[in-house]
């Protein structure tokens, strides 16, 4: 039988990067989100390991840009006003093509707003957030075992795109108590050595890590390459969980903690005898479009619920491109919808679309 | 469709340093022992720092959908703030136990049951202040049987370090003090 | 003579010069470093970056340890260092080359790790993370470029341009009671503890870049001990953004910047602790 442990997200994410054999760790206090930096400070030299403590997020970033360049598995964790300052060295890193696992326990803004869960941090997460045309492959755990196998699963992406991964987790699922079970786990290799700058032998060319391209030629060149890159990423990553499908009439779209809240909520209106469904994205970026899609040609109504002003409804709107409406419920402010409140605006909704 | 044996949603709150989060823990831990599904959802932030402190604890057979929720099941509520916000919250022909030695206005509803136990006089008289908070789950697990006994011992056992480990017996004895003290409380009712 | 006629180039005049000398008759007494990319700088004639680039290429010859050192180039002038050293390099976020040079160095403790920075980046936006780096006491060589100006965006003021300064950002002089004095922050690092090594030298004569040369390489050196931060500020010629000729900037380096930055050894490290060298 497999052997569960009771863990915080937070906890069960860092025991996963250690396992993941994450080469070393930067980060800065913030909450709701410190307990990372508390274990791997503890654990980490157990396994000589790194981890360091830097003097703000700015240097975290950089820390990992300088150690995923050298060719290692680094990895930073923080919350929304850490991860605002960590912008820049994402910009540089999805620039120059470094691999590395980011975490962010969105807690509510904007500002230094309140410690409390949020996802008001959808848009700076798939939508860019640091300056320039890039992306960051997003994951979206909704549970404390999903915490611990997308440490995993993200240093995977990140290795073989050669991109940053954002692990976008929030203030709930890093605190809170799950059991967790640690599946084996056989990384894959991957040959650096090409463009790791681990010192120059003879026999190569020197390597360097950079994100400049001075001649507008040559940067449209890197630019071209890269938006190659996320156009496999489209292809082959997208990540999503579905449940209750085949009968729905109507479509609850959530990820992370919102999902969990809708899943209840999506008990409660089938037992009131409303066909409901859930689609929850996985990956955020990219984005589960098509299926979204399909689903346009099945349900009669999808509504959005978020931790947030109405961010991720932007995308079910991109993907339902107007075959039936798409509506949003959110609660900001650290503030949580109960499953009974969603239940409410669904069965509103419901009647409003009917006697229109 | 929600049997009461297979879905458990409790909400304990109190002060913080009552012991409030760890008890939910230990439930927690004994349900995972069982092989249930559990989540534990605490209040974070500034509570840690003495002020009001709360946990949802959810013990279920089934997978759990949403580890926040706003009705519960039952409520264990160690002072008065927590009464007054959690007693309206518990579900109908729910549990509401309390702590009665800090709690004077205690809720007059009446769909629910209410259990008052004198938990922290009762502690000191084992001279261990701390465990009040062991008591009241030997209450709260004499009204509502969600993990055995001897569950929440071997979880005891994992979750304190090994230098607390000569606390067990008095954590056990705590434990049934509290189940002794409801089985007397509803023996009275009887009678 | 006219204009056209001066640029115009007339026929090519047949010399009679004697035959040339083949390679074997000369004696080699000055190379450019194996370890420098064969190729033509962008930088301004004058400047001093071109000549430091070449004498920590230098060093890392002499050492050979070519193999075994990775660099880091800040956003500045010396953006491009990497297109100059033939050594494997990170260029690195604006201010940020000490973070990113921790990130390398931690992982790789055995190799030579140095940042290349200039007042802008060092001094300026970077000065929390060098400070903190220092601090740490990573054990890491720090070379920083001391011009008193932003180079590459063509001469604004820094937080080591000297009173008075003309910048065009300070086109009536650095106010000091305005923007503050400049920071000496190879005698600010020096206070910390992290700090093995501190020295200020210039490029701006012969006997300078020898003594230069000595500092970069004992930085160098001392990073194998693991006792600390050797940080090398070298005041450097920036002849285009003082609206300077080269050896009129080479002049104020002496009369007017060694004023501010007077030149030396400001932290040295004890005998003992260097006493394998």
């Amino acid at each position: 039988m497999a052997e569960f442990k009771l863990m915080k997200g937070n906890e069960a994410m860092a025991e996963a990067a250690i396992l993941a054999g994450c080469d070393a760790y930067f980060g800065y206090p913030i909450t709701p989100q410190s307990e990372v930096l508390e274990y791997l400070a503890r654990e980490m030299p157990k396994h000589n390991r790194i981890v360091m403590q830097a003097e703000s997020e700015v240097a975290s970033i950089n820390m990992v840009y300088g150690a995923a360049g050298a060719g290692f598995r680094t990895m930073t964790s923080s919350s929304s006003p850490g991860i605002s300052l960590m912008q820049e060295g994402i910009s540089y890193i999805a620039g120059a093509e470094l691999p590395c696992l980011i975490v962010n326990v969105n807690r509510a803004g904007p500002g230094l707003g309140t410690i409390q869960p949020g996802q008001g941090d959808y848009f700076q997460s798939v939508k860019g957030g640091g300056h320039g045309d890039y992306k960051m492959i997003v994951l979206a755990p909704a549970s404390v075992q999903e915490m611990a196998d997308f440490v995993y699963l993200g240093f995977d992406l990140a290795d073989k795109y050669r991109n940053p991964v954002l692990m976008l987790s929030d203030g709930a699922i890093g605190q809170m108590m799950e059991k967790v079970e640690f599946k084996p786990y056989t990384r894959p290799v991957v040959d650096k050595s090409a463009w790791a700058t681990t010192g120059k032998p003879k026999s190569r060319n020197r390597n360097y890590i950079t994100s400049l391209f001075i001649q507008p030629e040559r940067m449209e060149v890197h630019n071209l390459k890269l938006e190659e890159k996320f156009k496999q990423i489209r292809e082959h990553e997208v990540r999503f969980e579905e449940i209750n499908t085949t009968d729905a009439e109507y479509l609850f779209v959530a990820y992370g903690l919102s999902a969990r809240i809708c899943q209840k909520a999506m008990d409660i209106a089938r037992e009131k005898g409303i066909n409901i469904a859930l689609l929850r994205p996985i990956t955020l970026y990219p984005y589960p479009y098509q299926r979204l899609h399909e689903l346009a040609s099945q349900v009669k109504m999808m509504l959005s619920v978020e931790l947030n002003s109405g961010q991720m409804v932007e995308d079910v709107r991109l993907g339902v491109n107007g075959k039936v409406p798409v509506e949003f419920y959110g609660r900001m402010g650290g503030m949580m919808p109960t499953p009974e409140e969603i239940v409410h605006h669904l069965e509103t909704l419901i009647q409003y679309h009917h006697v229109n | 469709m929600k049997n009461n044996n297979q879905l458990e949603e409790l909400i304990v709150a109190g002060f913080g340093g009552q012991g409030v989060l760890s008890l939910g823990m230990t439930l927690a831990y004994a349900g995972m022992l069982e092989n249930k599904e559990i989540s534990w959802m605490p209040s974070y932030g500034p509570e840690m720092r003495g002020g009001t402190a709360n946990c949802i604890t959810i013990i279920s057979a089934n997978k759990i959908s949403s580890p926040i929720i706003s009705l519960f099941d039952s409520a264990i509520v160690l002072n008065q703030p927590s009464m007054d916000k959690f007693a309206p919250r518990v579900k109908p022909g729910g549990i509401l136990l309390y702590e009665s030695s800090n709690i004077f206005k205690p809720s007059t509803r009446t769909d629910i049951e209410i259990i008052g136990i004198p938990a922290t006089t009762e502690a000191l008289q084992m001279k261990n202040a701390k465990v009040m908070n062991m008591i009241i789950l030997g209450a709260y697990l004499q009204l509502r049987p969600v993990v055995s006994n001897e569950s929440i011992l071997e979880a005891l056992q994992k979750v304190l370090p090994e230098k607390y480990h000569h606390l067990l017996p008095i954590n056990r004895q705590a434990l049934e003090r509290g189940e002794s003290m409801v089985l007397a409380l509803k023996g009275q009712l009887v009678n | 003579m006219s204009i056209d006629q001066h640029i115009l180039p007339g026929p090519v005049p047949v010399l009679n010069l004697p035959p040339c000398h083949t390679e074997e008759e000369y004696e080699m007494v000055y190379h450019k470093p194996s370890t420098m990319v064969d190729t033509t700088m962008h930088y301004c004639p004058g400047c001093a970056h071109s000549l430091v680039h070449k004498l920590i290429m230098e060093v890392v010859e002499e050492m050979g340890i070519q193999e075994t050192t990775i660099g880091v180039a800040p956003v500045g002038c010396s953006v491009f260092a990497y297109d100059y050293m033939d050594i494997d390099m990170q260029e690195a976020a604006h201010g940020r080359a000490c973070a990113v040079a921790t990130g390398i160095k931690r992982l790789m403790p055995d190799k030579y790790v140095f940042t290349y920075q200039g007042d802008g980046d060092l001094a300026a936006i970077g000065i929390a993370e060098t400070l903190h780096a220092i601090n740490r006491g990573e054990n890491i060589c720090i070379v920083f470029m001391n011009n008193a100006v932003y180079g590459m965006t063509s001469g604004q003021m820094a937080p080591t341009t000297l009173p008075g300064m003309h910048t065009t950002t300070s086109p009536d002089g650095r106010d000091v009671s305005y923007y503050g004095a400049p920071i000496k922050v190879a005698e600010l690092m020096a206070n910390l503890p992290g700090a093995f090594y501190v020295t200020r030298q210039s490029v701006n004569s012969a006997n300078a870049v020898r003594r230069t040369k000595k500092a970069l390489l004992n930085a160098f050196k001392y990073q194998p001990l693991h006792k600390g931060t050797c940080l090398v500020e070298i005041i450097g010629n920036c002849p285009s953004n003082w609206k300077m000729t080269p050896v009129e900037a080479s002049k104020f380096i002496d009369e007017e910047m060694i004023k501010t930055f007077p030149l030396g050894d400001i932290k040295i490290p004890n005998a003992e602790d260097i006493k394998i060298y």
